[in-house]
């Protein structure tokens, strides 16, 4: 479903990402992860066609970036840090804004799936810029369920989140996976990761540095491995004793 | 390409075909509807982009204390440099609420033609701009005493506040990805747009002074033209520009 080989990018003099390869299969749920400055954010901007590689081919269900960027964005989902919503707006006047940006045959009665889907059909008049944090990144992954994606790319979709939102956030990447969606999160919340992903990929220093399934990895087991491969990004990685878990050279 | 992957993309593609002109055109209204909507509860843009014209206006009226005819030797200076500093905060505070909750990407990130978006942020500023010009012409005849009820002039204006619109669009968005977002825009802004202010302030003069037709129109050209090459350079360019 994604295929990135040899991507490179630079901001002035400074290489973020440098030769990073990176494939993820159909209904895969990778997390992404990796310290602060490590490119996580770079690497989903690029797949997200926000940011240009400045080497490197990355291909998402077939489609060439940034050749066929727009064919692409059809079938992406993006949670960022920020909750990209409109604070003068209501919630419901947001995603109906963004319906309208992704060409959605009847809005409305998709709206209020979403609405309820995030626990917000109660607020869905107030104004954006009266929810709290937790209340504004709910919406903001209900703005990007709301086309149906095929692949969801999340970055630290947690970060700010109550207990309640965090779980209604677990709940709804659970059934986007059940439903065979590709999913790539980036997370530093190893246990939030161990629960909900099938495959982990630990990226440092603007490369993939690390790779397990989740058949091999428990939550006891990821911490271990995430502070393995971050120690070892300066020298050569160890083949690793247990063979599920494949180290990428550096 | 899997089998799976290639009924995505056959889903992907069928969904890009429906990029058709009519989709074009509701995108750029979406981003129109959503501007007005926001402006009309924040009322932040307008108001701050009003206030200041006619803040500008009264100064120059107490400022240069004229006689009947040095009144219409100076009226279309001072209103085009009150139209262009108060554009400028419009432009400004415009792509900067765009900005602040990451909505820019938001947009960005919507499967359209991008030129759609910049189309759809140049005619909401537009109507913001002609909805303060439409206020501050009427201020001003009163407090110069001289009537701007010109056909003429309001049609310089508008075509003024097109070109002016478009550059500043365009350079907004790329000022607006920088810290100095706010001193950087006019500073980017105005020696592109010079041609077009003096060309603007010449027609203007002329048709308040009641010259010639023949004396206006190289001018009136100029910023025909001038409209047209940026619009043309402004859609073509834009998706670099906001692109990292």
């Amino acid at each position: 479903m994604i295929e990135v080989r040899r991507l490179t990018k630079r901001f002035g003099l400074k290489t973020v990402l440098k030769d990073l390869d990176f494939h993820v299969q159909a209904g895969e749920f990778v997390a992404l992860l990796g310290p602060n400055g490590a490119g996580k954010t770079t690497f989903l901007r690029i797949l997200a066609s926000l940011s240009r590689p400045a080497m490197g081919e990355i291909r998402i269900a077939g489609f060439r970036l940034p050749q066929q960027a727009t064919a692409i964005r059809h079938i992406l989902g993006v949670v960022s840090h920020q909750p990209l919503l409109y604070g003068d707006l209501t919630a419901e006047e947001n995603l109906h804004f963004y319906g309208k940006m992704y060409g959605i045959d009847l809005p409305e009665k998709r709206i209020r799936e979403v609405l309820d889907l995030v626990g917000l059909s109660l607020r869905s008049r107030d104004l954006v810029r009266t929810f709290s944090r937790g209340m504004q990144q709910r919406l903001a992954i209900g703005r990007a369920v709301l086309h149906d994606p095929e692949v969801m790319l999340l970055d630290e979709p947690h970060t700010g989140l109550d207990q309640d939102a965090s779980i209604m956030l677990d709940g709804v990447l659970r059934e986007v996976a059940a439903r065979g969606r590709t999913v790539v999160m980036t997370s530093h919340d190893l246990a939030r990761a161990a629960d909900l992903a099938s495959r982990f990929d630990v990226i440092s220093r603007g490369k993939i540095v690390a790779s397990a399934g989740r058949a091999e990895m428990s939550a006891e087991r990821l911490p271990v491995f995430y502070r393995e491969a971050i120690s070892e990004t300066g020298g050569r990685a160890a083949a690793s004793p247990d063979h599920s878990i494949h180290r990428v050279q550096v | 390409m899997t089998n799976s992957d290639a009924n995505i993309a056959e889903r992907a593609s069928r969904k890009a075909q429906r990029k058709t002109t009519p989709v074009y055109l509701r995108t750029v209204w979406a981003i129109v509807w959503k501007d007005l909507a926001a402006e009309l509860r924040s009322r932040e843009l307008i108001s701050s982009m009003l206030v200041f014209a006619i803040l500008v206006i009264f100064i120059f009226n107490f400022a240069l204390e004229l006689d009947a005819r040095a009144r219409f030797n100076v009226t279309s200076g001072v209103l085009w440099v009150t139209f262009a500093f108060a554009g400028t905060l419009g432009l400004n505070r415009s792509m900067a609420m765009e900005k602040d909750r990451g909505c820019l990407d938001g947009l960005l990130l919507a499967p359209v033609d991008r030129s759609a978006i910049f189309l759809g942020k140049a005619l909401s500023n537009l109507f913001f701009m002609l909805i303060v010009e439409a206020i501050v012409l009427p201020v001003y005849s009163l407090l110069y005493n001289i009537n701007l009820l010109h056909p003429g002039l309001i049609a310089v204006v508008l075509l003024g506040s097109v070109g002016y619109v478009t550059v500043g669009t365009l350079l907004s968005s790329m000022a607006v990805q920088t810290r100095t977002r706010d001193v950087l825009l006019p500073i980017l802004l105005f020696p592109i747009v010079l041609p077009l202010f003096i060309a603007a302030v010449k027609v203007s003069a002329g048709f308040l002074q009641g010259l010639d037709m023949s004396e206006i129109w190289p001018w009136l050209n100029l910023i025909i033209v001038f409209d047209l090459i940026f619009s043309a350079v402004a859609i073509m360019v834009f998706d670099y520009v906001v692109e990292e």
